[in-house]
Parts: C-alpha cells; sequence; structure tokens
C-alpha cells in the first residue's frame, strides 16, 4: 500500500518497475513499416515535404517544422512512402496526419547524416538551428521540441539546466535503463545542452530509487571533471519527475504561475533527449529511435526497447513475448498519466516513454470504483502538488463557475492525478478538471469572438456616425456660402 | 488488436468512503467499552435504537428525494451519526427521544440540505441540540457511575439503564442512582459559593484524572482518536487545535484563579473534550478546507466550548460550539485558502 509523505506534497508510489528494468535493453531492428505521426506528441504538426509515391533514405527528412512547438520528422528506415492519411495516434485528440512507409530492406543512408564534427565550434544559435533541423524533441513525456526550449531559454537569460533523471512514474524504467547503461551520452549531452541553453551549470536529478543509475551517472560526471556538472539525488515521491516540482525540489524555486521555467532561471530537458542529442552529435543521426518500457502484466515478458520511431506498438509488444492473460487497456505513459489508445496499430512517438498492457490485476481499483458524494476529506489537498484545493475546484467545476475556477487555479493543475488517486469517494477529479479547462478555454474564444463582434459593431456605428456628421457638415458649409451675400466665390449668387 | 479507453489515471489507492466511516465506528469501541463498563448498558440500548432509527430516516429520505437507497445506507456515514448521538446522550435517555434525535439528524441535519457530502451542520449535533433545548431534564441525568463508590453493582446500572430507556419514572426507585455530570455539579457548586478545591475533594466528582466515570471514557476515546490518526483517518490539524484552544484557556485561566477555574486536566477529561476533539469536529464535511483553516475552526470550538463551561448554562459546551463554527466556515475557507505553487501570497 502507498505511503503518504507529508512535506511537500505528492505521495510514494508503488513503483512497478522491476519488471521490465531487470533485462538489458533490447535493440529491436527495423520493423517492415513504420507510421509516422506528423503531430510527435507536443500537440502540434510538422508539414510534409515528401509525397505518397516517394523513396526515401534512412534519415530523410520527412516532414518539417514551421511550428516553433511542433518537430521535424524523419524517416528512420529506407522506403517508399505508401500514405499519407489521418490516422489514430498517441497524440491529443487522438487522431494525427501519419506518414506511413514501407521498408525497402535497404540500408540507403540518407547525406543528410553527418556526425557534428565538433559541437564546441558551433555558435549556441547554430547548435540550436541544427538540433531543430535534426527533430530533437523532448522524450520524457511531453515531447516539446528540445531546440525551442532551449531557445526561450538563452532569451530569458537562464542559469540552470536540469536534467531530468526522475523518472517518478510507476511502471516507466526507460530512463533509468538508458542512465544505467549509456551514463557517458547522457553526460555529453549535458554538456552540449547546457552550452546550447547558454546556462552556467547544469544539474541532473535522479530519483533515490535508481541506485544503480546514480551510480553510473556519479562515475560518468567523474570521469569529466567538470565543476558545473552536478548530481542530485531527490526522494522518489510522485510527481517528483513533473518539470516544476523538479525544479522546485533541486533549485529551491518556484516556476511563476503561468509563466516558463525559464522566468525562475531554470530550464529543463529529459536524461533520455541529453544521450538523444549525443547520438545525434556523435553520429549525425536525427532523432530515428528512442528506448520505451514496455511493460504491464499484459505483457508476456516486460523490458525496454530501443525502437525506431513509428514503429506500431504491436511489434513493440511482440519483442517482449506478445500479450499475456486479458489485456484491458493499451497505456502510452505510465499508469498516472498516460493515454489510453485505441489501437496497436499506432506508432511509437518521440514523447512515448511507456507502452503500458494493463490487466484486470493492475487497473481493476480504478475500473471498480464507485463514485460516491464528496466528503470534504481533504485528502487531494494534502496530496496536491500544485497546492491546490480539489474539492473547492470540484464544486466549480461542477457548477461550470469560471472565475471560481480561475481563482482557485484549475489552470495551475498539472494533471498528476493524485487527487483522483487518493479519492475516497472515487472521484474522477484529474478529468473533471480537464473539462473544465476546456470549457473555460471555449467560454474565453466565447468571449472574445463576442467582445471582437461588439468592438466591430462599435466602432461601425461610430464610422457611420462619423459619415453622416461629415455629409450633415458639408451641407451646411455648403448651405452657409449660399446664405452668404457677398461671398462671390461661394456660389452663382441669387 | 483493439482496446477500449478511459482518461487518467488508470490506478486508484482504492480507498473508500465506507472504509473511513467504518474505521471510525471501529475507533469508537474502545470508548463504547468504557462507557459501558462505568455507566451500564445504556449506550447499547441508545445504540441499538439510534442505529435503526437513523437507517430508517435515511431509506426514507432518499425516497422521498427519488433517489437510491442502497449504496447510501451502504457508504456507513448515517452509521457513524448514529453512533456520534448515541455516545453524547445520557443512557438513561427513554427510547423516543433517541429515535427522535436521530431522525432529526439525518432529516434536518442532512437530508434537507441535500444528503451526503451536502451538510453545513454536523448532523449528530444538530440532532443534540435539539434535544438539550427541549428537554433539557432528561438530558442532563446521566447514572452515578461505577467507580464512585463500591454500592453500585453493574446489574443495577443494567436494570437502572432499561428502566430509563423505557421510560419508568426514575425518582423514587434510583434516586441516588442517577445524578448530574461532574461538569455540571462543580458549576452548580460554583453557583452556590464553593470553591474549586472543595467541590473537587469531595470525590464523587473527580478521581485522579478528571471527572470520575468520564476521565476512563475520555482516555479510551483518546485512544481511539490517536488510531485514526495513525491510520490517516483524521489528520491532526482539528483534534489539536480543538484542545489548544479549551486547554490554552483553562491553563491560563486556572492560573489566575485556581478557586474556581477547572485546570486543563479536568478538562481535557471530563464531558466529551475527547470525543468532540477526533470524532465529532473532525467530521469533514462540515468542518473547514483547508489545514490552515481546519485549525481556524478546531481552535474556535475548543475557545467556545471553554466559555459555554466557563459561563453558559449548559452541562458541556461541544455541541453549541461545533455548530457555531459550522457556522463560520465558508467565512474561514474564505480568508484560509492555501498558496498555490507559482503564485504571489
Amino acid at each position: 500500500m502507498a505511503a503518504r509523505s507529508t512535506f511537500p506534497a505528492g505521495l510514494v508510489l508503488d513503483a512497478h518497475k522491476q519488471q521490465a528494468c531487470e533485462s538489458p535493453i533490447i535493440e529491436l531492428p527495423l520493423p517492415t513499416q513504420v507510421v509516422l505521426a506528423l503531430d510527435q506528441g507536443a500537440g502540434y504538426s510538422a508539414e510534409p515535404v515528401v509525397a505518397v509515391g516517394d523513396a526515401v533514405a534512412a534519415g530523410a527528412l520527412v516532414a518539417r517544422a514551421d511550428h516553433p512547438f511542433a518537430s521535424a520528422v524523419h524517416a528512420p528506415l529506407a522506403g517508399i512512402i505508401v500514405a499519407m492519411e489521418t490516422r489514430e495516434a498517441a497524440v491529443q485528440g487522438g487522431r494525427s496526419l501519419c506518414i506511413v512507409i514501407d521498408g525497402s530492406g535497404a540500408d540507403r543512408i540518407d547525406d543528410s547524416v553527418r556526425p557534428v564534427t565538433d559541437p564546441a565550434s558551433l555558435s549556441p544559435e547554430e547548435l540550436v538551428q541544427r538540433m531543430r533541423d535534426a527533430g530533437i524533441a523532448g522524450l520524457g513525456g511531453a515531447g516539446f521540441p528540445t531546440p525551442t526550449k532551449l531557445a526561450s531559454a538563452r532569451e530569458l537569460g537562464a542559469h540552470t539546466l536540469v536534467l531530468n533523471g526522475a523518472e517518478c512514474e510507476p511502471w516507466i524504467c526507460c530512463d533509468d535503463a538508458l542512465m544505467r547503461s549509456a551514463a557517458d551520452d547522457v553526460v555529453l549531452g549535458a554538456l552540449i545542452l547546457r552550452r546550447a541553453a547558454g546556462t552556467v551549470r547544469c544539474v541532473i536529478a535522479i530519483e533515490d530509487d535508481k541506485p544503480a543509475a546514480i551510480a553510473a551517472v556519479t562515475k560518468a560526471i567523474e570521469r569529466l571533471r567538470d565543476d558545473a556538472l552536478t548530481l542530485a539525488v531527490i526522494p522518489a515521491v510522485y510527481p517528483k519527475g513533473a518539470e516544476r516540482q523538479l525544479i522546485t525540489a533541486v533549485a529551491g524555486v518556484e516556476v511563476p504561475a503561468g509563466g516558463l521555467p525559464a522566468d525562475a532561471g531554470v530550464v529543463c530537458q529529459n536524461v533520455a533527449t541529453a544521450a538523444a542529442v549525443a547520438r545525434w552529435a556523435t553520429r549525425g543521426e536525427p532523432m530515428l529511435s528512442r528506448i520505451v518500457t514496455v511493460t504491464g502484466s499484459g505483457v508476456a515478458h516486460p523490458g525496454n526497447v530501443r525502437a525506431a520511431i513509428g514503429t506500431p506498438l504491436a511489434a513493440l509488444i511482440a519483442a517482449c513475448g506478445g500479450y499475456r492473460g486479458a489485456p484491458l487497456r493499451l497505456i502510452a505513459g505510465g499508469s498516472m498519466t498516460g493515454r489510453a489508445l485505441p489501437s496497436d496499430e499506432v506508432g511509437l512517438t518521440k514523447s512515448m516513454n511507456c507502452v503500458l498492457v494493463t490487466t484486470r490485476d493492475d487497473i481493476g481499483s480504478r475500473l471498480g470504483a464507485v463514485e460516491l458524494p464528496c466528503i470534504r476529506c481533504g485528502d487531494c489537498a494534502s496530496v496536491c502538488p500544485a497546492g491546490l484545493l480539489p474539492q473547492q475546484l470540484l464544486r466549480a467545476a461542477l457548477a461550470d463557475a469560471h472565475d471560481a475556477l480561475r481563482r482557485l487555479g484549475v489552470r495551475d493543475c498539472i494533471d498528476c492525478g493524485l487527487c483522483d488517486y487518493v479519492c475516497p469517494s472515487q472521484i474522477p477529479l484529474a478529468d473533471r478538471f480537464r473539462h473544465a479547462r476546456r470549457r473555460l478555454l471555449e467560454a474565453e474564444a466565447m468571449a472574445n469572438k463576442a467582445a471582437a463582434a461588439r468592438e466591430r459593431h462599435e466602432l461601425h456605428k461610430r464610422r457611420l456616425q462619423q459619415a453622416a456628421t461629415a455629409e450633415q457638415r458639408a451641407f451646411d458649409s455648403v448651405r452657409n456660402r449660399a446664405r452668404q451675400p457677398g461671398d462671390g466665390s461661394a456660389g452663382d449668387g441669387n | 488488436m483493439r482496446f477500449d479507453t478511459s482518461p487518467a489515471p488508470h490506478v486508484i489507492a482504492g480507498y473508500t468512503v465506507p472504509r473511513v466511516m467504518f474505521q471510525v465506528l471501529f475507533a469508537l469501541l474502545p470508548a463504547g467499552i468504557a462507557h459501558v463498563a462505568l455507566f451500564g448498558p445504556g449506550l447499547l440500548l441508545q445504540l441499538s435504537v439510534a442505529c435503526v432509527t437513523a437507517l430508517l430516516a435515511e431509506a426514507a429520505a432518499l425516497q422521498w428525494r427519488g433517489r437510491d437507497a442502497a449504496p447510501a445506507l451502504k457508504d456507513g456515514s448515517v452509521l457513524v451519526t448514529a453512533f456520534l448521538l448515541a455516545f453524547s446522550i445520557p443512557p438513561l435517555l427513554p427510547w423516543w427521544l433517541g429515535a427522535l434525535g436521530t431522525a432529526l439528524a439525518v432529516l434536518l441535519g442532512k437530508h434537507v440540505f441535500g444528503g451526503l457530502g451536502q451538510n453545513p451542520f454536523n448532523p449528530a449535533m444538530v440532532g443534540y441540540a435539539i434535544l438539550l433545548v427541549s428537554f433539557p431534564a432528561e438530558m442532563t441525568r446521566w447514572p452515578v457511575p461505577m467507580d464512585v463508590d463500591g454500592t453500585r453493582t453493574w446489574s443495577e446500572l443494567a436494570q437502572l439503564s432499561f428502566a430509563g430507556f423505557y421510560g419508568a419514572d426514575l425518582a423514587v426507585r434510583w434516586d441516588g442512582y442517577t445524578g448530574a455530570t461532574a461538569l455540571d455539579s462543580i458549576r452548580s457548586g460554583l453557583d452556590l459559593r464553593y470553591t474549586l478545591p472543595e467541590l473537587l475533594g469531595r470525590g464523587e466528582i473527580a478521581g485522579t484524572l478528571g471527572a470520575r466515570g468520564f476521565a476512563w471514557v475520555n482516555l479510551a476515546a483518546l485512544a481511539g482518536g490517536l488510531y485514526l490518526m495513525a491510520r490517516r483517518i483524521v489528520r491532526w490539524h482539528i483534534p489539536m487545535a480543538v484542545l489548544g484552544g479549551l486547554l490554552v484557556p483553562s491553563f491560563i485561566a486556572h492560573g489566575l484563579d485556581s478557586g474556581t477555574a477547572l485546570g486543563p486536566a479536568m478538562q481535557a477529561f471530563s464531558g466529551a473534550t475527547m470525543l468532540a476533539a477526533f470524532f465529532i469536529a473532525t467530521d469533514p464535511v462540515s468542518a473547514a478546507t483547508s489545514d490552515r483553516g481546519r485549525l481556524w475552526y478546531g481552535a474556535g470550538i475548543g475557545l467556545i466550548a471553554w466559555i459555554i463551561r466557563t459561563w453558559g448554562g449548559y452541562p458541556d459546551g461541544f455541541a453549541f460550539a461545533v455548530l457555531l463554527m459550522n457556522l463560520a466556515v465558508p467565512f474561514i475557507d474564505r480568508y484560509t485558502v492555501p498558496r498555490i505553487y507559482g503564485r504571489q501570497p
């Protein structure tokens, strides 16, 4: 049973990490087909630069990041584009435009894949631009494009880069496996990211339930002898790995509400992102693969798999011995914040750190939940890492009281799901708050539209009035001139 | 392969309202044993009538409101109301008064506001307060506890309890077996210009720790309350604030005037102190929301109880203290919203 930490808020959860963490990382061979979602998890899509029927080499760009919140997508294998259509994907909304590539079996590598000869010789701006070209995105779960974050950190003068190796969600251990097997890559990536972000120092934060990873990273740091690169061991409390909570745990500062971490002088990146940056720098390889934890009671042999982006999840599960028992939910991410997917034909995205196949053993508590009225016990408030009062928020959400929702901080909610987790009335609070945020957004959009319409109407009225006044004035002046005798020039006289 | 979807989080701890409620009932066990041992089986009679009435009233109210009664009857909340009321009323109360108080607690205290989770007042205290102001004689008549002197036996107390329960006239046969509570006797004694040491020296009022009989019940309730705190059913804020609000003023007053002001030990182990601090004031539905708010809420209850015990006309102050602070909850909640992460205080 979970124990409750008293301060700071959060909760020690059952970890379920051993299952997948015991065996070494499986290197999955390239699949015969990949499904590349153009939204890689950040909520914004890249613009395709290829057409159906095109042949592409491994590492070739297939979609360009025009929007700063989108990241470029590359073909992980050489082959032919066989489809470009909207499909189910592991993204918000559940669907994304996808590029489907059939592998040709040839290992033709794109000309653009060249190692970065000396990252230290590049200016930070060049580094950021080249990372954008390489489609580097956060591998921690949000999939946010790394170059965009680094650029804003430089602009706002961030002084500390925090590398997130906390991995606080139950079940997930891909970062743990990575740090144990490739700590040098993490450290090398940390140096490149630190330079690109323009920060003075870098702190790698790891939760204290990963002693092997801590030892490996400590050794890698010692080999480097860089005083501005340090390790911080933090307690294993959920959700310490959430960006804001991690920054507070490591740097002792709070990110202002509605602001960016860089406003507090900190920029956060995942350890896996750092390792991917190292891979890009040393091999020239854009972001083509990631390590993903494949676990849950519904998987025969849970483990960590390095697989190409776009690999259908079914292939990942097959690599881990296939399904076992009666799988009920296929979840991208962990049990607390992961997104349940409708199909295992969905392709692996950059943001997907875990494929969790659950049976009734894992999620029976949720499936069997019986919702009762809130008894105002306050357990939700005592675990909330954002310091909110979920029970008050629930009232505001049910009443759709927008001012109260804003005042009580529905937007400061980080969607960690702990309030749900502890609620004895088993109310789906996190989902209620998600809906409330959506309605709030819709209402604000409506209000903006209404305000714009009103303004347009007012201005239109004023313009009409001005036109009428001008006409009147012109009429008056003509009449006045007509009435003024002696002013011969004004008219033709009487 | 295709899957059903559902929103995150996909797991929950599996805490339930019935678990909370039945833990509370379980934690009342030591106090119940002490109560029965010292005051006779009256409590058990009151408990049975209160539980039956509470379940019937809950079912009837839900029926009238057109709601499904089964989940509400199983959640245990109405039994907690029944237990708290049965523990608060004298064990000699005629059964129809217990039934009336329970029915009023459930109907007026809970369902007129919309049932579980909606009531602004503690339902058990609503029932208790109505009984106290309506039937003051019956509500202040307690059996003299077992540990006062050795001439009484438990079987006599049992006969007395049944006589009271069926509403027999207790004046003739049972004179000397019933009396006011210790707090009540002390107040009337002080009104008659006795000093506190004289009153406490009589022996039938005070024991070594607090009031005779009630001291043991309070100790047992304290043990049950600490159990609830250890199991995290109850967090420390309200109980500690209630005790602080009661004991700090009594410590100061006793220091200033030990001739008339009860000391903290006597206050802590008399009347309903521990029951109120750990079981009644901690009803989350009618309490303040935030931790800081709960400190103010609890301290207010303790302080008002002390004021009523010191200057008021009632045997104990907790029912009115709880109801008054229930009234203050919206006000407290408004000014004790915790600081949100990343926002200025």
